[in-house]
């Protein structure tokens, strides 16, 4: 037997022990004792027990005992609900459909990657939910997926999160102008050309639906040709699909509202937002949701006039406002990205929290289930040595569905569950930084590969 | 009356954006910090006063008095010395996707006497957004080829580069890295190594031709401008920034270095904690990060980056921490507070961003600590600097009292109570 095949058995046996560890106890039960539990609609409880039966919540409570359970010493730990980002791009194979300005028919959920490393990495971060977006290539992208971290599994089905609302990538302004006016000659090329986009595309929407009506209620013949991408658009008129729209600019954010408006779309939450808090009463009367950075900004044109006051001045005028990563990188450390609003602005701890964990929830239609500390929930949670406001946080554990999915003393050195056997030169990554390629975020991710290649 | 006051109050409220101003200005003067905790980085915390005065830290002391000197108290609040981020693109780039607002890259392989003071733009709208986080010095470099240019080391206040120019300047190399770079990089093996070996051998090349341009310099010979800028390195005059990050390349700059026996100090050093202990055998100082990064190789542990400061100031290396950043060299105290968390421990976090960057840029007799004599660069906080909720209240550079705003202060100002609001 030579070397190389050795290795690679070699490589196959650590990666089944690790997905054996991971996936192991999957029976959802623990009991976190003592811990300072941040329940964030329920206030701060010292020295609580949390207790998780069945991946769910079953108790909240002091000096919970039960017989023969997996059971976490919390002392001196802060226990908080698993963090939720709302944007992020990890666990897919594809992230941009660039071909069209118009792509509501395609699904990221079709290309998820449960081996992804970057997962492991965001539950060392606390994050136990991501929205796993389409890219912003396009006015109309992709359906989204939102995922649960349960890193292990190596199924792809099993890292979604069933019952989940389904979501629509839209994107404004540059991206979208860039990738097809300006690279392919085709509307949009500017904000103008924005605004038709979508209104076309909810008139076909409205089309097919009366089509089908029509036909139901036999005042026509025929009933429509099938099209994916028209029954995407009715859904979202129906109210059945919750869109997620890229955007920075103000006048970019007030032309999709009136869009909105008129076509009775009430479920919408934008993503970046940058200047979102140029139109904060506007976006609060209308009930749109907000997720944005903490602190990003100047990567482009259109985040030349942004603050990192935008989450505070949103929450403060009454905009259900989450704090995203759209990065690989910030996904880790999102409890510090939500500490920022203290810097910048004056939410309170409980406010600052709430960006990461019950507002991406409701933005995600998921409020129900996740995003607090209460009975019923799902035992999604996150476990920090200090506060995980501070600067000194660590997080200890993070646990999904009752899971322990992350433990800062389980950590192995290599955590990857696929190993390339052809891989002798370890590809290092250098660093990403937004500002070192101008497109700013993961959401061009393919976009450039597509038109380099191209041109 | 009381009308026309205000109107006269409302017009001095709006005249710095009448004006087309960015931010107030500051003001010059003598001031006298009273009952202050000062942290000097260099001889321990203590309770006191402190005098400003021609643009120096004249006296640290306690009962300090001084005639016409304004005076603040600071009961309850910090003054730690402005941070130094060493290693950013602050003031070259102000827009990075808008390619002719970025300064930061000249085109060709050999460019060190393209400099960075040059090119520095003291109106760039990050430079006020960036000091009012408490760095109030930072390394403005160049980015690009195989010798990308020269940086230099510029105070976050001033209208000329002249007058930001805190007196240290470093010529910059990139080492030829090998292997991938991204799961963008899609060339073969057999190309990495031959690129690799290509750009050794232009290394190699430059190299023995600025050797002889900086011996017959002595003597007289036709000007040459990038042989020329290599001349205070291989004098030994001046140390060379080498860019280096992967484990093979740092081992292969350090045998390099130490053939070529020049002040070397190595810069980004991702994977330094690989190989610490060399790099504490051949005394190279190590200005790392950005700390808060993705690891480098997907095998990696998750938090090697957060932890790669301590191990290698673990193993006895000198240890500054940057965030080559451009327009979030803000977060410059935060990467150190990451650093200080997985390891490096505050005190040692916090030289890291002050006096040690200062001792690799030679220009620690006036920066980096709060001593008597140093250049007025300090900040007055409520809380440790490192925690995100800490707010920096006072901020004095060169002894100029710099006023708390920015673009973003200025946005917030405007738009937390908009007027008008919803209604028309």
């Amino acid at each position: 037997m030579n070397i190389m095949v050795m290795k690679n058995i070699y490589l196959l046996f650590i990666s089944l022990f690790i997905s054996s560890v991971l996936s192991a106890q999957n029976d959802g039960d623990v009991l976190i004792k003592n811990g300072t539990v941040i329940t964030i609609t329920d206030g701060v409880k010292e020295n609580t027990d949390v207790l998780i039966r069945n991946g769910k919540i079953e108790q909240i409570g002091e000096g919970i005992e039960v017989g023969d359970i997996k059971t976490i010493d919390a002392e001196g730990l802060f226990v908080m609900p698993g963090i939720i980002d709302a944007h992020s791009h990890i666990a897919l194979d594809v992230v941009n459909e660039a071909t069209n300005p118009v792509t509501a028919e395609v699904f990221v959920g079709d290309g998820l990657d449960p081996y992804d490393v970057g997962i492991y990495r965001a539950l060392a971060g606390g994050v136990t939910i991501s929205h796993a977006m389409h890219g912003s290539a396009n006015a109309i992208g992709g359906q989204c997926e939102t995922i649960k971290h349960r890193y292990g599994e190596i199924d792809p089905e099993a890292i979604r999160m069933d019952g989940a609302p389904r979501t629509i990538k839209f994107a404004l302004g540059e991206n979208p102008m860039r990738v097809h006016g300006e690279r392919s000659n085709i509307a949009p090329a500017t904000r103008m050309g924005m605004e038709q986009i979508f209104r076309n595309a909810f008139e076909e929407g409205k089309a097919y639906i009366k089509a089908k009506k029509d036909f139901a209620s036999g005042n026509a013949e025929l009933a429509p040709l099938y099209n994916t991408r028209s029954e995407v658009m009715a859904d979202i008129l129906k109210g059945d699909i919750i869109i997620h729209c890229h955007s920075y600019r103000a006048d970019e954010i007030y032309m999709l509202l009136k869009v909105l408006e008129d076509y009775g779309v009430k479920r919408i939450c934008f993503q970046h937002v940058n200047e979102g808090f140029k139109v904060a009463p506007e976006l609060a009367a209308y009930g749109a949701h907000a997720s944005v950075f903490s602190d990003w900004w100047a990567y482009k044109f259109e985040v030349y006039y942004s603050t990192a006051y935008n989450a505070a001045i949103l929450a403060e005028n009454g905009v259900v406002t989450s704090i995203n990563s759209d990065s690989g990188e910030l996904i880790r450390h999102l409890y510090h990205e939500a500490a920022k609003t203290q810097r910048y602005g004056s939410l309170s701890d409980n406010e600052a929290l709430k960006l990461i964990t019950l507002n991406p929830a409701i933005q995600l239609g998921i409020e129900d289930r996740v995003g607090s500390l209460e009975k019923g929930k799902d035992g999604d949670i996150a476990i920090f040595k200090n506060h995980p406001l501070s600067i000194y946080a660590i997080p200890q554990m993070t646990i999904v569905d009752g899971v322990v999915r992350f433990d800062i003393n389980e950590d192995n050195y290599d955590m990857r569950l696929d190993v390339d056997p052809d891989e002798t030169i370890p590809t290092f990554f250098e660093t990403e930084s937004h500002s070192h390629h101008g497109e700013g975020d993961r959401c061009m991710q393919d976009v450039y590969e597509f038109l380099n290649h191209k041109h | 009356m009381r009308k026309i006051n205000w109107i006269i109050a409302c017009c001095i409220l709006m005249s710095s954006h009448l004006f087309g101003q960015q931010v107030q200005k500051s003001t010059y003067g003598d001031v006298l910090l009273k009952n202050a905790t000062i942290v000097t980085v260099t001889n321990g915390t203590i309770e006191g006063d402190l005098l400003i005065k021609d643009g120096v830290i004249a006296e640290v002391g306690s009962s300090l008095s001084a005639n016409d000197a304004t005076e603040i108290d600071c009961s309850g609040k910090f003054i730690y010395p402005g941070f130094i981020d060493g290693g950013t693109q602050l003031g070259l780039i102000e827009i990075s996707s808008v390619s002719l607002t970025r300064d930061s890259d000249e085109l060709g392989d050999y460019t060190p006497h393209m400099q960075a003071l040059t090119a520095v733009n003291p109106n760039a709208v990050a430079i006020p957004v960036t000091r009012v986080n408490g760095v109030t010095t930072v390394f403005s470099k160049p980015t690009g080829d195989l010798f990308p240019g020269t940086g230099a080391v510029i105070d976050l206040h001033g209208y000329t580069p002249d007058q930001m120019y805190a007196g240290s300047k470093a010529v910059l190399m990139n080492y030829p890295s090998t292997g991938k770079r991204g799961r963008w990089d899609r060339r073969s093996e057999e190309d990495i190594k031959k690129d690799s070996e290509k750009a050794l051998k232009k290394l190699k090349d430059f190299w023995a031709q600025a050797e002889i341009y900086a011996k017959i310099n002595q003597t007289g010979g036709e000007y040459n401008p990038q042989l020329a800028a290599m001349v205070p390195v291989m004098k030994g005059d001046s140390p060379l920034m080498i860019e280096v990050n992967k484990k093979t390349d740092i081992l292969n700059a350090l045998a390099w270095v130490n053939k070529k026996g020049i002040k070397a100090v190595f810069t980004g050093v991702a994977e330094g904690w690989r190989v610490a202990d060399s790099l504490a055998k051949y005394n190279i100082p190590v200005i790392t990060g950005p700390v808060l990064r993705v690891p480098s190789r997907t095998s990696d542990k998750y938090d090697v980056s957060y932890t790669n400061p301590a191990k290698m100031l673990e193993a006895g290396v000198k240890v500054a921490i940057r965030t080559d950043e451009t327009e979030n060299v803000r977060n410059l105290p935060f990467n150190a507070g990451f650093a200080a968390a997985y390891g490096m421990g505050v005190e040692e976090a916090l030289k890291a961003i002050t006096i040690v960057p200062a001792e690799i840029f030679g220009i620690a007799d006036k920066y980096g600590s709060i001593e008597k004599g140093k250049v007025a660069n300090l900040f007055v906080c409520d809380g440790d600097p490192f925690e995100t909720k800490t707010q920096i209240q006072h901020l004095f550079i060169r002894g100029w009292n710099v006023p708390m705003e920015s673009r973003h202060t200025l946005l917030y100002d405007e738009f937390l109570e908009r007027d008008p609001g919803i209604k028309e």
